[in-house]
């Protein structure tokens, strides 16, 4: 299946055109900053999952006996962070976007080189900031800051890490403003919008969002710092403030931020479901405008976040009716992928796997989440551990999944080498069983009235604690695989060939690894996207 | 793109009329209008801000796109408002009664 190795072993790519640590880290060129961002994201990866593992070792027992209730609430505060500010948001538009748009819209470069490295630089300089905190003490506001706590009482680091998140956004901005003008303004002759691969697509919704929502975060967490250091009267009643306030503020950028963690995801899964069952996306359109309509309508019910608060009941009412909206283009998503899948010559590839493995997983996570949004049901479960599993399926069962599945399909175009084919499957498979043994139990405990956010709790809930704990175990043993065997592919895998899993799409017409200006001739493109049809008919011919 | 050059007298005059609209808001301060004064002041300091994107931002003459660029930052903003407003504008509508109320 492969279009057999003929890379010559000198030729000149990105990767060996210059050495040295200074070519790194003054580069423009967007394939090897997103390197960068690999290992920047790679390494929070691992300090936030090291948090989750304490709090999942604090949880096997009932009794709070491995940490104190306050080391806990820094712990959960740590680990929300880090994973949302500094790995996941960033994980996807970062790394894989940054590295592929270009390739895919048959560009030299994004539209602003120069940005994109400052923003690797921003990211690194807020998340600075975190790690101060961190060393210090850290928060225990928990990621979302919520007021009069994290403004008026908490005692720990809330200003370095609201900084840290401060500046981190300005990244995101600085990355998503790129990706919007890049595409607007750089496809190849002939790549028309209806053309682009729906990786893109989903991309520039993403973007939208980033550009839209986070000076609003921005603003909010300034706010907070400038409340506790100036005593301005914004969220705290005693000086005419307003909490709630609050809430609102942050969850119009976060609950839109959901979507940039998953909207890249998505865009993976229709490339990956495309190239393993060598069809078009069914329904193109609907897929491509469901991003728009998921990064638009994303910014209409952050309400829901608000249900049990002093928020207006009638308030309450239009941010759920609206809640519902949204659920509406994900399942076009869900069914387009589905019906492609449907009489498509599949292959059970490791990225493959991960792109079912999403499916299956987000339908969980999505239908929860309508569940969350019914007023009457949030009543009940809010705060507890159900909406733990709900955003964990969509966070870790969706976008982590939709990440890892990208990583494999586009790691030989990348590095130019092939991983072990047998422990990619294994650690697929590890990290599906893991995932789910870690979180359903926590679904049951959240319905069962277990709270989120403490270190004891009643002895009934323990057996589906120790699953839940047993299942993190596995679940972690999953990402330890990928991280050595892609390391290890990268000096002894074998020569991947420019297009090894026969797929369609620019960035497979370019040589792996590509070179620095990514084609030696510029592309024009006179077919649509997935034109599996024509590839065959060209083998064939 | 062909690029439009303003002229500086294009310049000069909404200088001047900011200018005179900042004079107008002193200006206004000084009378008793009741609610009046919030919307004279807030009107001026829309017609400003719209004065200063439109000439000195030069969107006036921008591309279609770059308009839409700016509408729709103003327009996500719009949302931001009218959502908290229909919470806060809201909130008293509903009378509590019995051992609670
Ligand atoms: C089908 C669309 C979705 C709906 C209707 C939905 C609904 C909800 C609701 C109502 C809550 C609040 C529950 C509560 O606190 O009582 C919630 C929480 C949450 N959801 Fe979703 N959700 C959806 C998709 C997503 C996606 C795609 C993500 C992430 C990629 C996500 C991440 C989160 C997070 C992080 C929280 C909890 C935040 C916190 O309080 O710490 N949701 N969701
Ligand atoms: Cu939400």
């Amino acid at each position: 299946m492969s279009d057999t190795v003929t890379t010559p072993p000198r030729r000149k790519h990105y990767l060996n055109v210059d050495y040295g640590i200074k070519s790194w880290l003054l580069t423009q060129d967007h394939k090897r900053i997103a390197i960068l961002y690999l290992i920047s994201i790679t390494f929070f990866f691992i300090i936030g999952g090291v948090m989750a593992a304490l709090i999942r070792v604090e949880l096997a027992t009932p009794l709070g006996d491995l940490v104190e209730a306050d080391t806990y609430n820094r712990l959960f505060t740590a680990h929300g962070v880090l994973m949302v500010f500094l790995f996941l948001i960033p994980s996807i538009p970062a790394v894989l976007g940054n590295f592929l748009i270009p390739l895919m819209i048959g560009a030299k470069d994004l539209a602003f080189p120069k940005l994109n490295l400052g923003s690797w630089y921003v990211y690194n300089l807020g998340a600075l900031l975190m790690v101060a905190a961190l060393l210090r003490g850290g928060t225990d506001t928990g990621w979302t800051f919520y007021t009069p706590y994290s403004s008026t009482f908490a005692d720990s680091e809330v200003i370095l890490t609201a900084l840290g998140a401060f500046v981190v956004g300005f990244s995101s901005i600085m990355t998503g403003l790129n990706f919007i003008v890049t595409i607007h303004r750089m496809r190849a002759p002939g790549l028309t919008w209806f053309r682009l691969p729906l990786f893109v697509w989903a991309h520039y919704g993403t973007s939208l969002i980033q550009v839209l929502g986070t000076p609003v975060v921005a603003i909010a967490i300034l706010l907070v710092a400038a409340e506790r250091l100036l005593h301005i009267g914004i969220f705290d009643p005693a000086l005419g403030g307003d909490p709630v306030l609050f809430q609102h503020l942050f969850w119009f950028y976060s609950h839109p931020a959901v979507y940039i963690m998953i909207l890249p995801s998505m865009g993976v899964i229709s490339e990956l479901i495309a190239a393993f069952s060598r069809k078009r996306i069914f329904g193109y359109k609907f897929v491509a405008f469901s991003s728009l309509a998921i990064a638009v309508l994303g910014f209409l019910v952050w309400g829901h976040h608000l249900f049990v608060s002093s928020q207006s009941i009638y308030a309450g009412l239009i941010f759920s009716v609206l809640s519902m909206l949204v659920a509406v283009p994900s399942a076009v998503k869900v069914f387009n992928w589905t019906a492609t899948l449907y009489q498509g010559s599949i292959s059970w590839q490791t990225p493959m796997i991960y792109a079912l493995g999403f499916i299956g997983l987000f339908v969980i996570g999505g239908l929860t989440g309508t569940m969350l949004a019914t007023l009457g049901i949030d009543m009940h479960v809010h705060d507890t551990y159900f909406v733990v599993a709900h955003f964990h399926y969509i966070m870790v069962g969706g976008a982590i999944m939709g990440y890892l599945g990208g990583l494999h399909f586009w790691w030989p175009k990348i590095t130019g080498r092939m991983y072990s084919v047998f422990w990619s499957k294994i650690a697929a498979g590890l990290i599906f069983v893991g995932f789910n043994l870690t979180f359903f139990p926590q679904f049951l405990l959240g319905y069962m009235g277990m709270p989120r956010r403490y270190h004891a709790y009643p002895e009934e809930f323990q057996i589906l604690n120790v699953l839940s704990s047993a299942g993190a175990t596995i679940l972690g043993l999953g990402y330890l695989l990928p991280l050595i065997y892609l390391f290890w592919s990268m000096r002894y895998g074998e020569r991947a060939g420019d297009n090894p899993w026969g797929a369609y799409g620019l960035e497979w017409e370019t040589s792996s690894p590509p070179p620095t200006l990514n084609f030696d001739e510029p592309p024009v493109v006179t077919t649509e996207a997935y034109d599996y049809l024509s590839l065959r008919e060209k083998k064939l011919a | 793109m062909s690029e439009y050059i303003t002229p500086i007298r294009t310049y000069l005059a909404v200088f001047l009329a900011l200018m005179a609209l900042t004079t107008i808001t002193v200006a206004v301060a000084f009378l008793e209008l009741g609610p009046f004064n919030d919307i004279a002041a807030m009107g001026i300091a829309i017609t400003k801000a719209c004065l200063v994107v439109l000439y000195f931002m030069h969107v006036r003459h921008s591309s279609r796109l770059t308009k839409m660029v700016v509408v729709a930052g103003f327009l996500w903003l719009f949302i931001l408002i009218a959502f908290i407003m229909s919470d806060y504008l809201t909130r008293g509508m509903i009378s509590l009664q019995g051992p609670i109320g």
